[in-house]
């Protein structure tokens, strides 16, 4: 058994990883297992590996950078499983298979992944921390990424807020944008901006007022919207409130006397739309022989 | 009055337009400019509120005034809804500071008609302008826009927005006449035909590789369901015209809801979420699954089965049809099988080139067996004849009312 250290990202895997497959090591004669801190890992040599005689699938390599993101310990070795059987199995069409039990897993280690960074794009929540004598912004966020993707999900900041600085903390690492580069810190273990941000009361008067308590759907809102990001969400902890003055506030609209119909004020605009209405009418009862009824299912 | 009363009342007015998507917009972020946005690539959902529905946008009417009495809606001038209206300063500052906090994606405006189309145009415009031009926003645009607005207003919102709307509310005339006296159902086709030529325009100019084209990709509507006696036939037929006539992107579905404000012309009750529910699905039916409307509903069978999802009561009309064999089924003939989605149909078809498929391997793409094991053939297992001819079958599916769930289905969603 050969115990290999995989190191904290795609890179470091995948250099440990081609010497193996160089030396055909099949793998369960590998034991993969971070021996712990950051830099651990052996400096693989230092030239880059010379063009390797063994090709891989662009779509392997994807799939792998993905999955080094996760947080599941187990991963690495699931990746030189895949392949292994890709390049020295006989198996080039594995991606293919969805339905391989190993395919499968790494399929669903990959969702988990995207769907981690399409959730930090959405909830990410900066607050205005100052203003320079150019009126610059800068902002910073706090956010708990449940996997390691705080490098795959940043450029997307960087490109919609180009114009602004801002730092994102989280406890799996930091980035922040200053206007020109885009760089990375270790994370940190607690949100060092806590105190709310001015806008924070105006964002959730609207997140109350655009709710509909007739259409109440809780777990409908909770599939989407895990209770996990709730901390780190300045409009969650009305959700409880809202969901319970729901029922009476539904019962309070049916409760309501129907009101009567106002007449219609004096408006030349809405009398143009009358005399348009009648000339259609007229038309349309010219053509009715031609046309099927509206909203006929055509046969 | 304060900015948050504003907001919160030109918030609720806003709340009964369902559409909310900020997805297929060109590709652009802030990257050369002087203010901030992207576009392009999926929607991002940066909340979800109780009523499970997704917040991207900031949704907003300009002014809840209205000339306009249609009975459905809470801002009709016969409401004494409380009466609010924004400046379009206020509503720029509003975009711009949530979308520097990443609580949105961008504006959607609406607004009452006041005074006239082409008056109300024009101050939604002057919102959109200003972002664009004085901001150099280049965030997620959607402008609600008027039939009767002049078609150069109409334009010039387009060229603002990265998607354009008008509601057509109610399928019919008869149901128009009857519930929104003001609208018209040919002046909306004839306004949504403009707007679908311009649309056409913009995209061959950007085909013929013009990138700077600032223009909207899309259009959209929504309808209201349950509100008057149409059918969902109705529905459907027109929801089929306006994919096909004005290649509408989505047709919006929005159960009649309570409103603190009731017309004595329309009664309230309970929103109709299931029904709505089913139209999305015969909806996404005819739009990704190659339905045609009239194999989903037929004139003696106007309405949808409300406790089985449209596929499976299409399926179980059409025995006949089934099993079919996954090693060799056609893709039109897999995507008509209760329990596959579009997804898996496509992963069947690479995984069936290299091996039989099984069972298990149904479990791993997630597929419920008890859904398609009746219809589906696979290399271990036959479905005997006598369970599609049975009666039984039906009951299979339909859901003990007690477990009757809104999201039953998640092949469609």
């Amino acid at each position: 058994m050969k115990c290999v250290d995989p190191g904290t990202d795609f890179v470091s895997w995948r250099d440990a990883a081609r010497v193996l497959l160089e030396d055909a090591v099949p793998p369960n004669e590998v034991l993969w297992e971070s021996s712990g801190g950051l830099f651990a890992a052996a400096p693989t040599d230092e030239q880059a590996p010379v063009a390797s005689p063994i090709k891989v699938p662009a779509a392997f390599m994807d799939l792998a950078k993905s999955i080094a993101c996760h947080r599941d310990p187990s991963r690495w070795a699931l990746l030189y499983r895949l392949l292994w059987r890709i390049t020295r199995g006989g198996e080039r069409h594995l991606l293919a298979i969805a339905s391989d039990p190993e395919m499968a897993k790494a399929r669903q280690l990959e969702k988990n992944v995207h769907r981690e960074i399409h959730k930090m794009h959405a909830f990410v929540r900066f607050k205005l921390i100052d203003t320079d004598a150019d009126g610059r912004e800068r902002y910073a966020a706090w956010f708990e990424p449940d996997h390691f993707i705080v490098e795959a999900a940043a450029p997307f900041f960087k490109k919609r807020f180009a114009n602004m600085d801002w730092s994102i903390f989280t406890p799996k690492g930091c980035a922040h944008w200053n206007g020109t580069a885009l760089t990375h810190t270790p994370g940190i273990p607690n949100n060092p901006v806590e105190n709310p941000d001015a806008l924070e009361a105006a964002w959730r008067t609207y997140y109350r007022s655009i709710f509909n308590p007739a259409r109440l759907k809780v777990k409908a809102m909770q599939t989407e919207m895990p209770k996990r990001y709730w901390k780190n969400l300045p409009e969650a902890d009305l959700i409880e409130e809202l969901i319970g003055q729901s029922q009476q506030r539904v019962a309070h609209m049916l409760a309501e006397e129907p009101r009567p119909v106002k007449p219609t004020p004096k408006n030349a605009y809405l009398d143009k739309l009358r005399e348009l209405s009648a000339e259609e009418q007229s038309a349309n009862r010219v053509h009715e022989a031609d046309d099927p009824p509206p909203g006929s299912i055509p046969t | 009055m304060e900015l948050d009363s504003k907001l919160a009342i030109l918030a609720d007015a806003a709340k009964y337009d369902a559409s909310c998507a900020s997805s297929g917009a060109v590709r652009g972020n802030s990257l050369g400019g002087k203010g901030v946005g992207s576009t392009g690539g999926m929607g991002i959902c940066h909340s979800y509120a109780p009523d499970g529905r997704c917040i991207s946008l900031l949704k907003l009417l300009l002014t809840n005034l209205c000339i306009y009495d249609c009975h459905y809606c809470i801002n009709r001038r016969s409401s004494n809804v409380r009466r609010a209206a924004f400046t379009a300063d206020e509503v720029v500052k509003l975009t711009l500071d949530f979308y520097k906090r990443n609580y949105i994606e961008g504006l959607f405006l609406s607004s009452g008609i006041i005074r006239n189309a082409d008056y109300t145009m024009e101050q939604v415009i002057a919102v959109a302008r200003t972002l664009r031009e004085v901001h150099d926003f280049r965030g997620y645009i959607h402008l609600k826009t008027i039939p009767e607005a002049s078609p150069e207003l109409i334009e010039t919102a387009a060229r603002y927005a990265d998607r354009i709307s008008i509601n057509l509310e109610l399928p019919t005339q008869k149901s128009l006449d009857l519930l929104a006296p003001e609208k018209s159902l040919v002046r909306t086709q004839q306004a949504m035909g403009r707007i679908r030529l311009k649309l056409d325009e913009a995209s061959d100019r950007r085909r013929n590789g013009d990138k700077k084209v600032r223009h909207a990709t899309g259009q959209s509507t929504q309808v209201i369901v349950g509100a008057d006696d149409s059918t969902d036939a109705d529905f459907l037929a027109r929801s089929d015209e306006l994919y096909g006539s004005y290649q509408m992107r989505r047709v919006y579905y929005s159960a009649f809801s309570p409103i603190p404000e009731p017309s004595r012309i329309l009664p309230l009750k309970a929103p109709p979420l299931i029904r709505e529910h089913r139209l999305y699905q015969a909806d996404w039916l005819m739009r990704f699954y190659g339905f045609k409307t009239s194999e989903i509903l037929s004139p003696t069978m106007p309405n949808l089965d409300l406790e089985l999802d449209p596929k499976l009561a299409w399926a179980l009309r059409n025995r006949q049809d089934f099993p079919v064999d996954i090693q060799t089924a056609s893709r039109e003939v897999l995507l008509r099988v209760p329990g596959l989605g579009v997804r898996n149909v496509d992963r069947i078809i690479q995984i069936r080139r290299y091996t039989r498929i099984r069972q298990a391997d149904l479990l791993r793409l997630r597929v419920s067996l008890p859904k398609v094991q009746p219809f589906l053939k696979t290399a271990d297992h036959n479905p005997a004849s006598y369970l599609l001819d049975s009666d039984a079958l039906r009951a299979r599916f339909v859901p003990k009312p007690q477990q009757l769930e809104l999201f039953a289905s998640d092949e469609m969603r």
